[in-house]
């Protein structure tokens, strides 16, 4: 089990952070992703495995024109 | 791609006589005035011009009024106080349309800084209602040497206001042939007042209009053109909110004009314009390297949101019962980049590279008085398509031509398309029909008859559901309840208006910072104070009531700013540094932040920090407040919203979301699991409704005690003399409201809370200390 914005996730083996977003649904592109508190560079979304028990900040930043 | 300069919309043509029109005028009033230049952003003078009385008045700005109230919206708040009553009313003669501009408005090295800031009392709140506009017309006015211009009066027969600033003259002319529709009429006047029969002479003007149907309801827009010299159309862009542009119609004013005899990056006389070109430079090369990887505004523009919005469930969909729908991708950006223009470059004023204003040209209608024409459509917005699948109306044709006839008809599509959701919902449950909506069957989904109402709105209809359904949601609620059709409780919590605006299109259910960063708001739920969902629904950010308090500060004050300076804050949030993430508080975007302490300093000479920003919108805020009070809409009461914007009003709705509903009961409320399986669904809802309702109440304590106001949401004489506002009129009018409802017991936390739990403050006059 992983934490995403303090809410416990599912979390399977091998997961990415492409994964993650996909199962989330999160969509937005303005979103910074850390893993315990290590930025993750967008580029790296579909190579970096999120570890169990991982704590995950989503931080989407604000939208609405 | 390269630009095509030799691009054709494909457009339907016109034959006008303008020389014939223009013989028609009467010239009624002339004025006469030294131009002066633009000194460090500022004109230096303001404008009030009576069509009753066909006066004109030059007022000078004062050091003061740039203290007080810095600019744009702010200087627009002090000259309606100075003009109106507490007992004014939208159609009163007194009632002041104001244009106003900004110290920024009209540079062309940064994106965004050619808006305007409208104000007039709006029709559908009785209190003061701004709004934003792009187009020309906010800069040409300050160019002609006017930094804000109030109509007031109302004339007898349609006229014009013709500001020429080439030739400093002011004109009160009357126009009975031009039309009134502003497709026809913005282009009717700008081949009229333009000097030479050339594209670049054209572009020198620009128009302010409405329509029709802004004559015959409520959700009256203004748009601001601007010649597209490539398309050679009069595009426009909307001052939506708010009903502005029934007020300029009911003035019988159908246009005003504005006529520049150039424009350069430096007729504001900046103190340091190498400073604005040094950041503008950053910024412009931040968004050709990074919005497409972003929010692709370039491509798309706001409409790249729609796809978002259904992914998070907050997609409005059939009157905001639901956030997400199966048919919506329909309505997803690509299907509209299939329509734009793609050829030719987009943007609403000089040096906007985020150039997010986008087109449909050639476009048929396939409805109406211009059946089978072909015509440039602006947009959609974002705004404009959640309105289409709040009406559940998912072809994006459909959304263009309801687009096009909002705007030319000039109605505000927010309040039009949030309207007629909830008509919509209403005939669903048989509260409304085909009879009593004078034959028009307005389901959803039947795009038809969503344009046949707009339509006969415009005619002037005067059936008796089309005369109170353009009057928007809270007249038509009084409406049903008086002729005792359906459920009060059922209509009051479906209809999504507060304070007497429709909602603008997001679902707030899930996130209780989005329903005060509506429903605690100046004029009404416009969420250009706050967007908070994110941050506090997704991101669980802002935790506690003092967090959401905190945000309900921060972000209304920032994105108040803008309308001070004549600015669009897209340029602010909707692209991003690379190195943004590894900021403090990225929310906030703190480099685009220090940009615009950069140009306002650069501009104006002034020093000040990103503090003394929120310092310059904290007056004006409270200042609209404080005249929100004195005209009688400003207490805790005035700030209720409907409760579908908190939660499930219907069974269907909290049977389409259980999971999460229960969830709420369980962790929040703390009701047994026993007891919840063996709950009927209608009881469970009432749980939450109680709950829910609480939790907005506890919210407005925490907001009203961080904000500096009583527990009843006034505003303290203490917080405006910390603001620097030492106004005697005003303050002793709070101090008089406050004693009012100390004497009334109204000075009392609205939350009702548990041994855990605490108000603000336990000391209840403790603005006293202050």
């Amino acid at each position: 089990m992983i934490t995403v914005n303090g809410k416990e996730t599912e979390w399977h083996e091998n997961m990415t952070v492409s994964d993650l977003l996909k199962a989330k649904k999160y969509s937005f592109p303005l979103i910074i992703i850390t893993i315990n508190g290590n930025i993750i560079p967008k580029n790296k979304y579909p190579d970096t495995k999120i570890p169990d028990g991982a704590e995950i900040k989503a931080n989407h930043l604000i939208s609405g024109g | 791609m390269p630009i095509d300069r030799g691009y054709e919309t494909g457009n339907t043509t016109h034959e006008w006589d303008i020389a014939k029109l223009k013989a028609a005028h009467k010239v009624l009033a002339e004025y006469k005035y030294e131009k002066k230049p633009i000194e460090k952003g500022f004109a230096g003078r303001v404008l009030y011009i009576d069509i009753s009385k066909l006066t004109f008045k030059e007022e000078p700005v004062t050091k003061d009024m740039k203290k007080t109230f810095t600019g744009g919206r702010g200087f627009g708040l002090k000259m309606l106080w100075d003009t109106i009553k507490p007992t004014t009313r939208w159609d009163s003669e007194e009632n002041g349309l104001v244009i106003t501009t900004g110290p920024m408005c009209g540079t062309t090295q940064y994106p965004g800084m050619g808006k305007s800031l409208c104000l007039t009392i709006s029709p559908s709140t009785n209190i003061i209602c701004d709004s934003n506009v792009g187009g020309f017309f906010g800069p040409y006015l300050k160019f002609c040497g006017f930094d804000a211009v109030e109509v007031q009066g109302k004339a007898n027969e349609d006229v014009i206001i013709v500001i020429d600033g080439e030739n400093s003259k002011i004109t009160i002319e009357t126009a009975p042939m031009e039309e009134t529709n502003s497709h026809l009429v913005n282009e009717q006047l700008t081949y009229m007042y333009a000097d030479e029969d050339t594209e670049a002479s054209r572009q020198l003007i620009s128009v302010v209009s409405s329509g029709k149907a802004a004559e015959n309801s409520y959700w009256g827009c203004l748009n601001f053109s601007f010649w597209d010299q490539r398309r050679k159309v009069a595009r426009m862009k909307q001052a939506g909110r708010g009903g502005l542009g029934s007020v300029l119609r009911n003035k019988k004013l159908k246009a005003i004009v504005a006529k520049v005899d150039k424009v350069t990056g430096e007729l504001n006389n900046p103190v340091d314009v190498q400073k604005i070109a040094e950041v503008g430079t950053k910024y412009h090369k931040e968004i050709r390297d990074l919005d497409r990887y972003q929010c692709n505004m370039r491509t798309v523009g706001t409409g790249h949101l729609v796809e978002i919005m259904d992914d998070y469930d907050l997609l409005p969909t059939e009157n905001y019962r639901f956030g997400t729908f199966p048919k919506a991708s329909r309505l997803y950006s690509p299907e509209f980049y299939k329509r734009f223009a793609k050829r030719i470059p987009d943007g609403c004023w000089h040096g906007c590279t985020m150039a997010c204003a986008k087109t449909v040209d050639g476009f048929t209608i396939r409805t109406g008085p211009y059946k089978g024409q072909k015509v440039t459509v602006d947009g959609p917005e974002y705004e404009t398509v959640g309105c289409c699948s709040n009406m559940s109306v998912w072809d994006p044709d459909w959304c263009l031509e309801f687009n096009f006839y909002c705007d030319t008809y000039g109605l505000d599509t927010i309040s039009t398309g949030t309207g007629i959701a909830f008509y919509m919902e209403m005939y669903e449950y048989g509260i409304l029909n085909k009879e009593r909506c004078d034959g028009l069957e307005l389901s959803f989904g039947n795009a038809e008859a969503m344009l046949e109402l707009m339509h006969r709105m415009a005619r002037g209809d005067d059936g008796e559901f089309v005369k109170v359904a353009g009057k928007g949601i809270r007249r038509v609620k009084d409406w049903l309840k008086q002729k005792g059709w359906g459920d009060p409780q059922l209509i009051e919590d479906c209809g999504m208006e507060s304070k007497g605006l429709e909602y603008s299109e997001y679902v707030t259910k899930e996130s209780l910072a989005m329903q005060g960063g509506y429903g605690l708001t100046l004029k009404g739920p416009q969420h250009d104070e706050a967007w908070l969902i994110f941050m506090d629904m997704v991101n669980n950010q802002i935790p506690t009531f003092a967090d959401k308090a905190e945000a309900l500060h921060y972000f209304p004050m920032w994105r108040t700013w803008f309308g001070l300076n004549g600015l669009c804050k897209l340029p602010w949030n909707d692209v991003e540094p690379a190195n943004n993430a590894e900021q403090s508080h990225p929310e906030r975007v703190p480099e685009h932040v220090q940009n615009y302490v950069e140009i306002q300093n650069a501009i104006t000479g002034w020093s000040v920090d990103a503090n003394e920003l929120i310092l310059q919108s904290e007056r004006c805020y409270n200042w609209q407040r404080a005249m929100n009070v004195w005209m009688g809409r400003g207490r805790r009461k005035d700030d209720w919203i409907p409760y579908r914007s908190m939660g499930p009003v219907t069974k269907m709705e909290y049977m389409s979301r259980q999971e999460r509903y229960d969830k709420v009961l369980l962790e929040k409320v703390n009701v047994p699991e026993d007891k919840l399986k063996c709950m009927q669904v209608e009881e469970k809802m009432k749980i939450l409704y109680d709950f829910r309702q609480n939790e907005y109440q506890k919210l407005a304590d925490a907001v009203y005690y961080r904000r500096g106001w009583t527990p009843n949401g006034v505003p303290t004489p203490q917080k405006l003399k910390q603001l620097g506002i030492n106004h005697p009129e005003m303050l002793e009018m709070l101090q008089q409201k406050i004693d009012e409802d100390e004497k009334a017991g109204l000075n009392a936390w609205g939350g009702k809370y548990s041994d855990e739990e605490s108000p603000p403050t336990t000391d209840m006059k403790y603005w006293e200390k202050w």
